[in-house]
């Protein structure tokens, strides 16, 4: 854990897994998408299935999802503020298999668009996404993280790569997956997570969107400050 | 960096961590974040000593408040300052206030309970206290690289555990410990903390937790004086976090948060966690 990790984050009660790492691994997924989420299935796994009335995971989880910092005072009412706002929430709790105990798999609808995302509350407020769309990469949130979901051909992660660094962008941690159902098969869907020390300029994302191997891009932000 | 490293620093401790952890341009900026976060712990301090509202499940609410406001028969006012402060962060936290995590939410009050507790009854401002924040988050740090800080992971022994090693380093170095007795009064803390269970009941961050902030401030403060004294750990400290470590992965898991076991597993306990259940 970073220094500002240990003493950190500012958050509103009661725990740091459970109600400030919910709420990150929210707006991770929030973010994910291009416009707010309207309905959203909330998958609870382990802990998070067996106490998150009492941890607030609910209302965190909500708060996410509606762009709110753990910090935000709103989360206690996050619940009728989601109501409010037009998103529909439903709960269910189910084994995910074997994975972190402080697991939850977000299934959203957005305007056009749709997703699900799984990640895991390690404690202390750190998270990870482990699954998006059923490709197995692997994000932490701690960086400014590019998502691309690419063709699976020779040369589009050393495309993606040679950009970022003509941009003098430096990449952290990269994963790349391909479809569950495209195992050995060539031209089938991928997807890449790529962790970036600092974010890319626009016109470079602009220039990756375009590209004929590529489905759609994410630019997610930062979601471990504060 | 290992303990036995940060150990044999030749200046302060937080110096040692700051200079290992932070380039040289960025330190400034991490000091003023650190400062900040010191003055969120101060508030979420304030809120819990003025605040008698009862948690959601009305286990906890008044503790700090009550404690705060009564005489104190031991004629003791540091440890009555030290538990106050630590149950009022708690008990914030156990109403969804707004707290710093510090390693975790639910081991939130000790640092800030000893730390904030001596420097306010021994006369320290706050700026005196944000190189001591910096050597706990460093102890934190390093201890992280051991074993997950949850009690999910290892049982309170590796939450509460690594909270009062963190707050003793902090108060050691304050009084003006060298970096040598600051990470022996982190590991003389850590060793007297090992084995602790993580049995809350009903799940819920309230008791024992709220309580047990209270007590591990205390403790915090006691390893500090014991290692200003020139006390150490016979064990030395980086064998302690392991020693921690191992006995946190023998626990079952009904003693590592799922509230299954311990005082959740009491009459009482069973009985608060179907009455929240509905």
């Amino acid at each position: 854990m970073g220094l500002l990790e240990v003493i950190g984050p500012v958050m509103v009660g009661p725990s740091s897994s459970h109600t400030a790492g919910a709420c990150r691994l929210a707006l991770l997924a929030r973010h994910t998408l291009l416009s707010p989420p309207t309905e959203a299935t909330l998958t609870l796994h382990g802990s998070f299935a067996k106490t998150a009335k009492g941890h607030g995971t609910d209302r965190a989880l909500a708060a996410g999802l509606l762009g709110y910092q753990p910090d935000d005072a709103r989360i206690p009412e996050a619940l009728t503020l989601a109501a409010r706002e037009g998103l529909d929430l439903e709960f269910v709790t189910k084994d995910l298999g074997d994975v972190h105990p402080n697991t939850v798999q977000f299934s959203l609808a957005a305007e056009g668009e749709t997703l699900t995302l799984t990640g895991s509350s390690l404690g202390g407020g750190v998270v990870r996404v482990f699954r998006v769309d059923g490709f197995e990469i692997n994000f932490s949130g701690g960086y400014h993280t590019l998502l691309v979901r690419h063709t699976d051909r020779a040369g589009v992660i050393a495309t993606v790569a040679r950009v970022l660094a003509d941009d003098a962008v430096n990449i952290a941690t990269l994963h790349c997956a391909r479809g569950s159902h495209a195992r050995g098969q060539r031209g089938g869907a991928a997807m890449m997570s790529l962790e970036l020390e600092t974010p890319p300029s626009a016109h470079v994302l602009a220039y990756l969107a375009q590209l004929s191997a590529v489905a759609w891009l994410r630019l997610l932000p930062d979601v471990m400050q504060g | 960096m290992t303990l036995y490293e940060l150990m044999a620093a030749p200046g302060r401790a937080s110096e040692a961590v700051l200079n290992d952890t932070t380039p040289p341009e960025e330190q400034s900026a991490l000091l003023t974040t650190m400062r900040g976060r010191l003055g969120e712990m101060r508030s979420a301090v304030r809120r819990g000593l003025e605040s008698d509202a009862p948690s959601r499940t009305g286990m906890v609410g008044w503790n700090a408040k009550t404690l705060w406001e009564r005489p104190d028969p031991l004629g003791a006012p540091l440890l009555k300052r030290v538990q106050a402060y630590a149950m009022a962060v708690n008990e914030e936290n156990a109403r969804m206030g707004r707290i710093v995590a510090a390693p975790t939410a639910g081991s939130a009050g000790t640092l800030p309970g000893a730390l904030i507790g001596v420097g306010d009854e021994l006369g320290f401002t706050d700026d005196a206290l944000v190189m001591p924040l910096v050597l706990a988050a460093g102890i934190g740090d390093i201890i992280s690289q051991t074993m997950f800080i949850a009690g999910a992971s290892g049982g309170c022994g590796a939450e509460i555990g690594p909270s009062a090693a963190m707050a003793a380093a902090a108060v050691c170095e304050l009084l003006g410990g060298s970096a040598r007795q600051a990470v022996h009064a982190a590991a003389m803390a850590l060793m007297n903390t090992i084995g602790l269970v993580c049995d809350p009941v009903g799940g819920f961050v309230e008791v024992p937790c709220v309580s047990r902030n209270a007590f591990y401030s205390v403790h915090a403060v006691a390893a500090a004086q014991l290692a200003l004294a020139g006390l150490e750990s016979f064990i030395p400290p980086d064998e302690v976090v392991s020693a921690m470590a191992s006995v946190g992965r023998l626990l079952p898991p009904e003693l590592r948060e799922t509230g299954e076991g311990g005082l959740a597993d009491t009459p009482t306990g069973r009985r608060i966690a179907l009455q929240m259940a509905k």
